[in-house]
């Protein structure tokens, strides 16, 4: 086997593990690491986005409208969960937890009675190719290509667009915002429902390699818990290296030693990276800017 | 914030109980009657609870039968039903509440084997009764437990010749990283070897993982004949998806698949294909014992998404409970005990006769392979007869005589007398 065919092996899983890291955390980043709420129901928005998308599919949607359905439905579901519960709770983070947790709860149980235990898979598209010894899913290229797609809307949104602007004053100083005309309320509950869209989108683009459970949001949120807390507060600058950092240690770890030492050296990666930088990667970025 | 922390804030809010009378209403004379209690403890919820409410429904189907029949000895059999959230710390707490306060006779419990072993301790503490009604990697030689599944000498040397004679002597196992992964894997590699064959490779999965490429990477690098897949939960089912998109193409074989989570309808075609399972009892079966049991499991609960093996296990289990009760004129565990010394415990189950073994009181079985086609349709290439669970009374385990309440490996087998 040549040095080219390990270099593209080490790459590809590089990318996959980079692509599951940032997409699973993106949304997140946007709730807890920009807004402070600690969204303990972040799996269970990315589960409601796959069996979206997996139940419009079946409905006889093409699978990337069967994805964007997905993604706006969880992001409707955001808005409602934020009018009715999280509004009340912006000065009280630890509160979130509490709420958050049992909604998960409701939505996890409230699922398995209503819809089942399993959902039927769509089905993964594309095929697959080639390289030396190996073949590799086409699909999973293109989740890398999200990822990467996903984080330059996300940097646009917040540095480029008026929205954007108006949502980081009004996460910075609120009451200034508000004096200066801006509608926080309204601000708060898109910002919310663009995180909640985003773990939406996450789970439509993961629906059709995984198995649809109600406990599926599960085996999201430890890495999205982890790359948000060692990114830190800025959406873009925290979750990309984030994403890279963890997905390099991930997939040489495992690759090395197994999956199990993959999971252990990604926590022992976030250990050092917390007490190194308190901040995040994001604070440690900017503050060297300033 | 850890994923296990989070699961133990969730199950500890989550103390939801369920108690199922069955049917008595229409059975006033029964419902006189002091009921014989059964405590089922299976997962209602979380992440088995795919491969195991049906558990939960065929013990009702099997006590809803039994009393509208007249009930045991006259007595109704009532079920005391928690779920149990695949979550092994409520599976002790639970255990603790049936045999304490709920005083039952006998306890249906668990799925998976780490749950097994965390309730065992206290079935033996407080002389309880238990019944375990699934497919497990074998061993236990507990006086306290009846396993209705099957165990690696049925499954594995069955399975693993046949695969080594048909696609080569090159096996890759891939197991989930507990209990019941770590010892079926030593099973495999036991059989493997003394069929003349060699381990390419073994990789122990993380209970809870859906992410494969790496895996899959490193099965296509050791260049197997077949992999031998036996990942267990929601979660790890991905795998097969994610193989079949990377085109990985190599015949499969398992002892938990399909008969249990049945993954060839949760998935699109054909990313099982080439599956081969041995179980002792699928809902394509074509006996007239296992469709008249499929039409009666349907009718009571149409909307059932799979019959699998731990299912007929389960309702199995309580018929064979009712005929020791009423052979042993007793619910008492002793005199259940003495009856099945007798040796002669056995009925015709819908999968075939079975019936237990005295010396590790574990079940002799039919046992179908059943092969996966690319359209997910199920044929039966090979059937094996009356198989019977020899391993732990070859080892030195016998009930009849000495009760060590233990678990016991081929690289742990019991004490020489």
């Amino acid at each position: 086997m040549d040095i080219a065919t390990h270099v593209f092996s080490a790459l590809y899983q590089f990318g996959d593990a980079f692509a599951f890291l940032v997409l699973s955390a993106c949304g997140l980043a946007v709730i807890f690491g920009m807004m402070g709420v600690i969204n303990l129901a972040h799996g269970e928005f990315i589960m409601c986005g796959a069996y979206v998308t997996a139940a419009t599919v079946h409905a006889g949607l093409p699978l990337p409208l069967g994805i964007l359905a997905g993604t706006l439905v969880s992001a409707l579901v955001g808005v409602v969960v934020e009018l009715a519960v999280i509004r009340h709770l912006y000065d009280r983070p630890l509160d979130t937890i509490v709420a958050t947790w049992g909604l998960s709860l409701i939505a996890t149980q409230g699922t398995l009675i209503m819809v089942g235990s399993t959902m039927a898979g769509v089905g993964t598209p594309f095929g697959s190719f080639q390289v030396g010894d190996y073949s590799y899913s086409i699909y999973r290229i293109v989740l890398f290509c999200a990822a990467l797609g996903v984080l330059a809307a996300l940097y646009a949104l917040f540095n480029w667009t008026r929205f954007g602007v108006l949502a980081r004053a009004t996460i910075q100083v609120p009451h200034m915002a508000a004096a200066l005309g801006v509608d926080t309320r309204l601000i708060y509950s898109l910002t919310f429902a663009c995180g909640a869209g985003l773990a939406g989108l996450a789970g439509g683009l993961y629906a059709p390699t995984m198995t649809l459970v109600p406990t599926m949001g599960a085996t999201f949120i430890m890495e999205a818990f982890v790359t948000v807390v060692i990114g830190g507060a800025d959406v873009f600058l925290g979750t990309a290296p984030a994403g890279t950092v963890l997905a390099v240690v991930k997939s040489a770890m495992t690759s090395w030693q197994g999956q199990l030492f993959g999971q252990i050296g990604l926590l022992v990666a976030v250990i050092i990276v917390v007490r190194v930088l308190p901040k995040g990667i994001s604070g440690f970025v900017l503050r060297e800017r300033t | 914030m850890s994923k296990s922390v989070l699961r133990g804030l969730r199950a500890a809010a989550l103390t939801g109980t369920l108690v199922l009378g069955s049917s008595l209403g229409s059975h006033p004379a029964l419902a006189a009657e002091n009921p014989i209690k059964l405590g089922v403890l299976e997962d209602q919820s979380g992440d088995f609870a795919a491969a195991t409410i049906g558990k939960v429904h065929a013990i009702q189907l099997a006590a809803d039968e039994i009393n509208k029949a007249g009930g045991i000895m006259g007595r109704p059999l009532e079920l005391v039903a928690y779920d149990t959230q695949s979550d092994n710390t409520r599976y002790q707490e639970f255990m603790r509440r049936v045999l304490q306060r709920d005083k039952v006779d006998v306890v249906f419990a668990g799925f998976s084997s780490a749950s097994r072993e965390a309730y065992r301790p206290i079935v033996d503490q407080f002389n309880g009764f238990a019944f375990y009604n699934n497919q497990y990697e074998g061993g236990v030689c507990d006086g306290h437990m009846i396993v209705t599944g099957a165990v690696p000498e049925q499954q594995f040397s069955t399975l693993i010749p046949y695969m080594m004679e048909k696609y080569g002597k090159n096996v890759y196992t891939l197991a989930a990283d507990y209990n019941f992964g770590q010892i079926s894997a030593e099973w495999v590699r036991k059989i493997v070897k003394e069929n003349g064959g060699k381990m390419a490779g073994e990789e122990f999965i993380p209970l809870g993982v859906s992410q494969f490429s790496q895996s899959i990477q490193n099965i296509q690098k050791a260049k197997p004949d077949f992999v031998v897949t036996l990942l267990v939960g929601t979660a790890q089912a991905s795998y097969y998806e994610q193989a079949a998109s990377a085109n990985v193409n190599l015949p499969m074989a398992s002892s938990v698949n399909v008969g249990q989570g049945y993954e060839h309808k949760r998935f699109k075609p054909p990313s099982l294909k080439d599956m081969f399972v041995t179980t002792n009892y699928i809902e394509e079966i074509d006996s007239p014992k296992s469709k008249e049991f499929y039409a009666k499991f349907k009718a009571k609960f149409p909307s059932e998404p799979y019959v699998n093996q731990e299912a007929e296990n389960s309702y199995l289990a309580v018929y064979l409970y009712k005929q020791m009760v009423e052979r042993a004129k007793s619910t008492k565990r002793e005199e259940i005990r003495k009856v099945i010394a007798l040796g002669d415990v056995c009925m015709d189950a819908p999968e075939g006769k079975v019936c237990i073994d005295p010396k590790s009181q574990h079940m002799s079985h039919t046992i179908y392979l059943a092969k996966v086609g690319a359209d997910h349709s199920i044929s039966f290439p090979k059937v094996w007869e009356d198989i019977k669970p020899y391993w732990l009374g070859e080892a030195g385990c016998d009930l009849t005589k000495k009760d060590p309440m233990a678990q016991y490996t081929p690289s742990n087998p019991p004490p020489k007398p």
